[in-house]
């Protein structure tokens, strides 16, 4: 479903995608890990065209998504895109937040894209909160309501960017719990993240960067118990701690 | 005639600078004194007079002020060029509170703690300013200072209205007595835009040469 | 001093009206208002132009901004009062020449403290709403502005401060606003300029002491009330 191909970028002087080519197929749950500066934060916006490339093709069911005449908001109403900020819209409901893209761009009414937005805080456990302002919300709530916001446009792909690596250690099994339920469900997930245990139960597919390159790829399985890149050892080596959520 | 105009101009322009430097570090050190009532006094300085339209206190300067002077001194004045000295005087100082806010801001940027250090040393309030702190606020404040100038330039155009034959003045002459208003202005407006242009550009060159230095 | 405002409060208030055109104070609070309610739209416009993606927009509005913003505000009331009339063929009166001038200059200004308050928001407010698909103009108006226009109320209070320091200059066009009536009623006293040029400043001064005051409380206020409660960013 997305395709990677000879894929560059550099920040000035500093390269930060380099030779990535990588394919990843429709209904699988690819986590991407590794160091801090490794690039999979930077990898995962280019799919949505979040960050530009240098050199390289992207191509998202078959079409080239840098391609002249794209309808790039079009194009990105059909990724749902989560992000470590939670990034909600302060001045709007939850129910607000929710309901605005559907509306403006799905051509819904308000009914039917409350109707929709509350079915989908019903399953993230967030429908008491649906009048409620982002403000009052915990971190953990905040992602949940992002995740329905993401959900609400019924987007074949998702992508989370570290989606709990701002939250408090206690709220990160909620957010957890809600993306597994999502994958149960067959949505084609890239997700980028340093929660090992949601790697190691719930992935397809590992990918560890490093530098800017992919450097390992291999099922969950292989990965933890047989890495065989040098990078890859050391830094499963280094993150010694048990797995706290162990999902 | 309009070059004539341009040159008193810019003669406003320095000589308002020179008065507004001072006095406005002067009212800067008011409001940050540590005695109630000197702070006060600043404070009054400067909201009475940014409260108030430039042309209102060009009005005062040049019609009310001469009024409470002794009159040998009144009849010096108006046998000199008093309209250009009342616009000096009500550049400088509108332009002296504006700045004075300005060196503020760039002192209170400096810790607090440089002014505890200076004082533990022994030295006194200005003592401290003069040695430890206004040397160091200094680079913080030439930008804002910069465009303050740049306001000060503008400014001198109001001056028209009390009769002094600045820019904005002769152009205005040329106007009435040729009806060639656009040649006229047009010649104003680049005036105004090239100095206002060099002014900026100062204040460019000076961050990008001098940017701030943290601790 | 007292009989000089007792002789003189009605016309300092409202000029010559009714037995002419309305002036004074009244004239100068219905001048700035105007032009400000006329400026804010027009500012708005430009702000979002100076912020768009589009260069054929961005480039010529920041040019004109740069320029207006160099010239004095006298100079562009000078090119309304005797220069647009021969463009347009219309003959202005002064008070729609001095409010053109006015709506032009602020405008100008209200764009930046728009650009400001639009660049001022965190960047991932953006980010997100363009992931969900919304275009520039969605963009701005249901999520950026909603939330910016909160930050500029301040700022937009005390331009309102220097529109009504600005209307001073209608004088030199020979407009009754209130400087002008002023130096009129120095004109027909004539030994007393100081005091009247002191009810002139303290005039002005209550009033937009007054507003700078109001701004100063609403900004403290919206920087009690923090808007955006989003997560601290861990490295990635």
């Amino acid at each position: 479903m997305i395709e990677f191909d000879q894929v560059n970028k550099w920040y000035g002087d500093y390269h930060a995608l380099a030779d990535v080519s990588e394919t990843i197929a429709r209904g699988e749950v690819v986590v991407v890990c590794g160091p801090s500066g490794s690039g999979k934060s930077t990898l995962i916006r280019t799919i949505n065209r979040l960050e530009p490339i240098k050199s390289g093709r992207i191509t998202v069911d078959g079409k080239d998504i840098h391609a002249r005449g794209i309808d790039l908001n079009d194009f990105r109403s059909h990724i749902g895109f989560v992000f470590q900020q939670f990034n909600l819209f302060p001045h709007l409901t939850v129910i607000g937040n929710c309901t605005l893209a559907p509306i403006q761009l799905r051509g819904l009414s308000r009914a039917q894209a409350t109707e929709r937005a509350m079915a989908l805080l019903e399953r993230v456990g967030l429908a008491n909160k649906a009048d409620a302002f982002p403000s009052e919300l915990s971190g953990g709530q905040q992602q949940r309501v992002a995740i329905a916001r993401a959900l609400a446009m019924q987007p074949p792909l998702m992508l989370f960017d570290e989606p709990t690596s701002a939250l408090d250690p206690e709220m990160v099994g909620e957010v957890l719990l809600v993306m597994r339920d999502l994958t149960r469900e067959g949505m084609t997930m890239v997700v980028v993240t340093h929660e090992m245990g949601f790697a190691r139960d719930v992935a397809d597919r590992v990918l560890f960067m490093d530098a800017g390159r992919v450097l390992e790829r291999a099922t969950p399985d292989d990965f933890f118990n047989r890495p065989q890149h040098p990078r890859a050892q050391q830094f499963l080596a280094d993150i010694r701690t048990p797995f706290a959520h162990a999902v | 005639m309009l070059v004539a105009g341009l040159l008193l101009s810019l003669q406003l322009l320095a000589a308002s600078l020179m008065l507004a430097l001072p006095v406005a570090l002067a009212v800067a050190l008011l409001r940050l004194a540590p005695v109630a009532a000197l702070r006060g006094l600043g404070f009054a300085y400067v909201e009475s007079i940014r409260n108030i339209p430039l042309l209102a206190h060009m009005l005062f300067w040049y019609f009310g002020a001469p009024e409470l002077l002794p009159e040998e001194l009144k009849q010096r004045l108006y046998a000199g060029r008093i309209e250009a000295m009342s616009a000096v005087v009500a550049l400088g100082l509108y332009t002296a509170a504006y700045m004075a806010e300005d060196i503020r801001s760039g002192i209170r940027a400096i810790p607090a703690v440089q002014m505890e250090a200076g004082r533990a040393l022994g030295f006194g309030f200005l003592a401290t300013m003069r040695r430890v702190i206004l040397p160091q606020a200094f680079r913080v404040t030439i930008p804002p200072l910069i465009s303050q100038t740049l306001n000060l330039w503008k400014g001198t155009s109001v001056a028209t209205v009390i009769g002094v034959a600045e820019l904005m003045y002769q152009a205005g002459q040329v106007e009435s007595a040729t009806f060639r208003s656009a040649e006229s202005f047009a010649f104003a407006t680049a005036a105004y835009l090239t100095v206002s242009m060099l002014i900026t550009g100062a204040a460019s060159w000076y961050q990008h040469r001098f940017p701030p230095r943290a601790l | 001093m007292i009989e000089l405002v007792h002789d003189y409060w009605v016309y300092f208030l409202i000029g010559q009206y009714p037995n002419g055109p309305l002036g004074g104070l009244a004239l100068t609070v219905l001048l700035a208002s105007l032009g400000l309610v006329l400026a804010l739209p027009f500012g708005l416009l430009l702000g979002l132009a100076r912020v768009s993606p589009w260069r054929w927009l961005r480039w010529p509005v920041t040019l004109v901004a740069f320029a207006v913003r160099g010239t004095p505000l006298l100079m562009v009331v000078f090119w309304a009062y005797f220069f647009l009339p021969s463009v347009t063929g219309v003959k202005t009166d002064q008070f729609t020449t001095m409010l053109i001038a006015l709506v032009v200059f602020d405008g100008i200004y209200i764009g930046e403290i728009v650009r400001a308050g639009i660049l001022g928001l965190p960047r991932g407010q953006v980010e997100s709403a363009r992931s969900l698909g919304l275009g520039w103009g969605r963009t701005m108006r249901f999520v950026v502005l909603p939330q910016a226009v909160r930050s500029m109320l301040p700022s937009l209070v005390n331009q309102f401060v220097s529109t009504i320091k600005e209307t001073s200059l209608g004088y030199i066009i020979g407009l009754a606003e209130v400087s002008f009536i002023a130096s009129q009623i120095n004109t027909q006293v004539f030994t007393k300029p100081v005091e009247v040029y002191l009810v002139l400043g303290l005039s002005y001064f209550l009033m937009c002491f007054g507003l700078s005051r109001f701004a100063y409380w609403l900004e403290r206020r919206t920087s009690r009330r923090t808007t955006v409660r989003s997560a601290p960013k861990a490295p990635a």
